[in-house]
């Protein structure tokens, strides 16, 4: 409470004294164009859309609602009569499932038939996408995007201005707009969840900072990706408060917390270990394989070389990934544990997030939005790496939006967003700067100058910036070989994968060096 | 030189945002003038020039000027390439994906024009000295009011239609007068005139402003006009260019003999005094009144039901209209109504030479006048007026106040435009941002000279949310839904006419006031 107070007394007189009337416009200025973009976005096609038998992931929401909404909680997961598990069975934690039953409930009032059990499976009419589309925004504009408008009013460093630029560039990073308002998915829920624990730790609330997370793992277990940091950080917390004083009070605490809020979450499943069971049996399916489609990771990436699936037996992948995974992901978090800053933190849930992205089981392209969202949070301090990384996330996902019709949309925001926000965050003036805040480029290479390496760092950014150009217009122009049908989605999630392991190497790097000293005296107070 | 390109990268981030936030839309919902549009693609594309102004195998007939018939047979020649179908005469309603896409990229492209002239009129503004932050300079404000601009965006992105191309001319013309530059002016509004005949609307402040600051060179110590000081070349010029310019859009007509039938396409008198929705002017008030005072009279038993006319008004969709009690209209009433409105304003210029910004006011009078008057208005004229106040808006704290009136009644009057339920978040959200950012954007430009709004304009405003709380979102959940349909046009209208009607007024206030501080001097 403390530090919560003593942040709040540093934060407030430079955000009152820029003139609060004019910030608050800019802010409602910003959040109203997020919410046009996302509208503008969702008047297109969604995933499935018109293609039977299986449709996409828009039928498989609404079916998770005439399920949730028609049969006893005790069936949901399981396989039925009434419940067939291969026609988009459930196959998230219960806090999806209620709230597709929430939105089962609404949708029920409106008009019976789009809930209706059997007969309205493969549902799709105007007033049902809108619907859909409704469900998403209030879920965003609920959750999400006052997350986001908390943070940068009260976690980011600089004017009100620049704030306000951070803040835009973030609620208009493409990915998540395209995969939910236009794939069709609630990414902003589980994500702005996370952002709300994200949020109340850097404001020193602990208990509820576990608790929004225990909420955004309980909605989607891809969180599970941020959760070595928010574990590291709060028992590197307690550690440092001293685990036999005021640390282990805290820590006590915290576990009581998660436990209450995983104990309510899954309070209908509970009396029955079975019911357990089966539920994570859904929400972890193994037999999945190594990973699927074209994922710009580096199991998918290295396939181009190695067979890695014909070679390895489905344990032994298991296994390997598993390695990989721990082997990338616990430098950062043991870092984290050891200096439990909210600097560190916030780096720490990069790394993690991208190392469970490029080396465990079973990716799909859209868990790098799951990265994606720690790296928004560093784009204060590092404009231009984190812009190239946003951008390219968004380019790793073209195939799958070529396949759901969102060419126009991609199109718009692709070009749009990289150079509003290299405008706004004036990205490219400041490569040099980010270099010195990367440190290591004079050890690492000694003779490149610093000007130079600012040089070159902007020209590469030009180069990935036009090759990533030049594949979404091949891809969408360019009938691939009869022989490399798959030549397209693989050059793009192998150049998305180099893009991503540059961040990652750059990212660790940041972490294991000192981090800046005016950052470090704000931080750890 | 560098710091002056410098300077000017917002406004190329501006206006590159806004053109792909146009494209967000090009899904969205279309009104039928996506398809008058594509007809008129393929009547200019695959007919002589002696039958365009005679097809009539749509509904949807040609009834632009000739120079806007030029422009979409232009269109036409890059649209073959994109979807030759529809250039097709008889592929009536035809919107294949490649037709949409094409239709609305079209009008992006089409308003770099805006864009440009959007630059000039920025450049036009007179400022003691330009604040450091650039977010605080006219400018960008004017910058931001003109390029999203609601009106434009969801009547020309949305609706659809080619407005910001019209209005670019439009601007560019006023910026190239305020620059002195009249006869690039005169050209641009001369050939303004043959893409669009509702900006007649303002040739009056045209005509008389050229004629008296250009052609008259000197003046008398009072300002009045000194007759011997008549330049005749330059009437010569000015006529030259008009007439050349005519020459060349309605020449080929006159030596078909057509001229009587493109004019007859051209002004369409057997349309009704109200368009399909009312438009918030002075006949929405007279016909209001109409109707509370036949409401009243059946109530006090002063009149039969039965024996009023079928209340028509109402229905929306109406080419004629009877009123009850007060007599009805004819349209030489409105044109003697509107010449009376504006004539003030062009003897003011006339007497006295005024300055270029003078011009801008009686420009601006001129189309509010027939706005509140004229016969068949679209609420989509509006424009007309908010646009060009906007360059006076962000030079003087009073027409900084009239401005954000007017342009949040006329802004609002557009909202049927759009009554698709998944365009209902984009308009309500979108006048919120241009709302929220005029208030605040022009509040603290002139911050230092106290409110931009008196009390009372204040709480118009305040009723105008109300009113529209209650038509978008109340009524439709009410009783009244299925009885009355249409109360809630009728209220936008009454209510949003009185808030333009008292925006003219003021205008004209602000024009005849500057006229009494000189005679004071």
């Amino acid at each position: 409470m403390k530090l919560f107070l003593s942040l709040v007394s540093k934060t407030k007189p430079p955000f009152l004294s820029l003139r609060v009337m004019q910030t608050w416009s800019l802010v409602s200025i910003s959040v109203l164009l997020a919410v046009l973009v996302r509208w503008g976005v969702s008047l297109n096609s969604y995933s499935g859309a018109g293609k039977p038998p299986m449709f996409g992931d828009y039928e498989a929401q609404r079916h998770w609602q005439e399920v949730t909404y028609n049969l006893p909680v005790q069936q949901w997961y399981f396989n039925t009569s009434d419940n067939d598990l291969n026609y988009w069975g459930l196959d998230y934690p219960p806090l999806t499932a209620y709230h597709s039953w929430l939105c089962a409930y609404v949708a029920n009032i409106l008009n019976p038939d789009w809930v209706e059990l059997h007969r309205s499976r493969g549902y799709e009419s105007p007033a049902h996408k809108l619907f859909m589309r409704t469900t998403v925004l209030v879920t965003d504009v609920l959750i999400y995007i006052p997350a986001v408008v908390l943070y940068c009013l009260y976690l980011t460093d600089g004017s009100a201005k620049r704030r306000v630029s951070i803040l835009l560039s973030m609620l208009l990073y493409p990915g998540l707009i395209l995969i939910d308002y236009g794939h069709f998915q609630y990414n902003g829920v589980s994500l702005g969840f996370a952002l709300w624990g994200v949020l109340a730790l850097g404001l020193g609330w602990n208990s509820l900072g576990s608790l929004a997370f225990s909420l955004a793992l309980n909605y989607k277990q891809m969180e599970l990706y941020h959760a070595l940091p928010f574990f590291c950080y709060l028992l590197g917390k307690c550690i440092k408060a001293g685990l036999i004083g005021r640390g282990f009070v805290l820590l006590v605490k915290i576990t009581a917390t998660v436990l209450v809020t995983f104990g309510l979450c899954w309070l209908p499943f509970l009396p029955d270990p079975s019911q357990v069971l089966q539920v994570v049996r859904r929400i972890f399916p193994v037999a999945r394989g190594l990973f699927e489609d074209k994922v710009a990771n580096t199991w998918c990436s290295l396939n181009a070389l190695i067979k890695i699936r014909s070679i390895l037996t489905s344990d032994s992948q298991l296994y390997l990934s598993l390695a990989f995974t721990l082997l990338a992901a616990l430098p950062s978090s043991i870092r984290l544990l050891m200096k439990p800053t909210f600097w560190n933190f916030k780096l720490a849930l990069v790394n993690s997030s991208l190392a469970f992205f490029l080396f465990s089981y079973q990716v799909h392209e859209k868990s790098i939005l799951l990265a994606a969202l720690p790296v928004c949070l560093l784009l204060n301090e590092f404009p231009l790496m984190c812009v190239w990384f946003l951008q390219a996330s968004t380019f790793s996902m073209l195939p799958l939006f070529l396949k759901d019709g969102l060419l126009v949309p991609y199109t718009v925001t692709f070009l749009g967003f990289p150079f509003l926000t290299v405008y706004l965050l004036s990205a490219l003036e400041d490569c040099s700067e980010d270099e010195l805040k990367l440190g290591t480029s004079g050890k690492l290479f000694p003779w490149i100058p610093k000007i130079y390496l600012a040089c070159i760092m902007k020209w590469k950014f030009y180069i990935s910036m036009a090759l990533m150009a030049v594949l979404s217009v091949l891809s969408v122009v360019m009938d691939p070989p009869p022989h490399l049908p798959d030549l397209f989605p693989v050059l793009v999630s192998t150049t998305a994968f180099m893009h991503f392991l540059g961040v990652f190497l750059h990212f660790s790097i940041v972490q294991f060096m000192e981090p800046p000293r005016k950052k470090s005296r704000k931080k750890n107070n | 030189m560098a710091a002056q390109a410098e300077s000017w990268s917002w406004f190329t981030a501006l206006a590159v945002g806004v053109s792909l936030f146009k494209c967000l839309f090009i899904n969205a919902y279309h009104s039928t003038d996506f398809e008058v549009h594509r007809n008129w693609l393929a009547i200019t594309n695959s007919l002589p020039l002696s039958r365009w102004y005679h097809e009539n195998s749509s509904e949807w007939t040609l009834d632009y000027p000739p120079l806007f018939a030029w422009l979409e047979r232009g269109l036409a020649q890059a649209a073959r390439h994109w979807d030759g179908d529809m250039l097709r005469l008889d592929n009536l309603n035809y919107a294949s994906p490649a037709t949409v896409l094409f239709q609305r990229l079209s009008v992006v492209c089409t308003d770099l024009l805006f864009i440009y002239a959007a630059r000039e009129c920025c450049r036009c503004i007179r400022v003691q000295k330009a604040p450091q932050v650039i977010l605080c300079r006219p400018s960008f404000v004017l910058a931001v009011l003109l390029l999203w601009n609601f009106g434009l965006l969801i009547v020309d992105h949305i609706h659809f239609q080619y407005n910001g191309f019209l209005f670019g001319f439009l601007l560019l013309s006023v910026a190239r007068h305020l620059q002195s530059r009249h006869l690039q002016g005169a050209l641009l509004f001369a050939v303004l005139l043959n893409l669009k005949h509702i900006f007649l609307y303002v040739a009056p402040a045209y005509g008389i402003f050229l004629l008296r600051s250009y052609c008259f060179t000197l003046d008398r110590p009072d300002g009045s006009i000194r007759w011997s000081s008549f330049a005749p070349l330059r009437l010569l010029a000015l006529g030259g260019i008009v007439i050349s310019v005519f020459a060349l859009s309605f020449g080929p007509f006159v030596a078909m003999g057509q001229l009587s039938q493109v004019v007859s396409r051209l002004f369409p008198f057997r349309r009704g005094l109200c368009h399909a929705y009312w438009a918030p002017n002075a006949w929405a008030l007279y016909s209001g009144a109409d109707k509370a005072l036949a409401v009243l009279g059946v109530r006090l038993k002063l009149l039969q039901e039965a024996e009023l006319p079928r209340a028509a008004m109402t229905g929306g969709l109406v080419q004629e209209i009877q009123h009850a009690v007060l007599p009805s209209v004819p349209p030489a009433a409105t044109l003697l109504c509107t010449v009376l409105a504006i004539l003030p304003a062009l003897v003011s210029i006339w007497r006295h030479r005024r300055g270029n910004r003078a011009f801008l006011r009686c420009l601006l009078l001129c189309a509010l006048a027939s706005f509140l008057f004229g016969w068949h208005v679209h609420e989509k004229a509006i424009l007309l007026a908010v646009l060009p106040l906007s360059i006076l808006a962000v030079e003087s704290r009073e027409d900084a106040g009239i401005f954000l009136v007017l342009s949040t009644t006329g802004h609002y009057s557009l909202f049927p435009l759009l009554f698709t339920p998944a365009e209902m978040i984009i308009k309500v959200c979108l006048m919120l941002m241009f709302t929220i950012y005029s208030f605040t954007a022009l509040g603290n430009l002139h911050r230092s000279q106290g409110s931009l709004l008196r009390p009372m304009e204040v709480a118009y405003l305040l009723g105008l949310a109300t009113v529209a709380i209650a038509c978008e979102f109340i009524f439709p959940l009410s009783p009244w839904r299925q009885k009355l349909p249409f109360l809630p046009l009728l209220a936008t209208s009454v209510y949003c006419a009185v808030g333009v009607s008292y925006s003219f007024l003021r205008l004209y206030a602000t024009l005849l006031r500057i006229d009494d501080k000189r005679k004071q001097l």
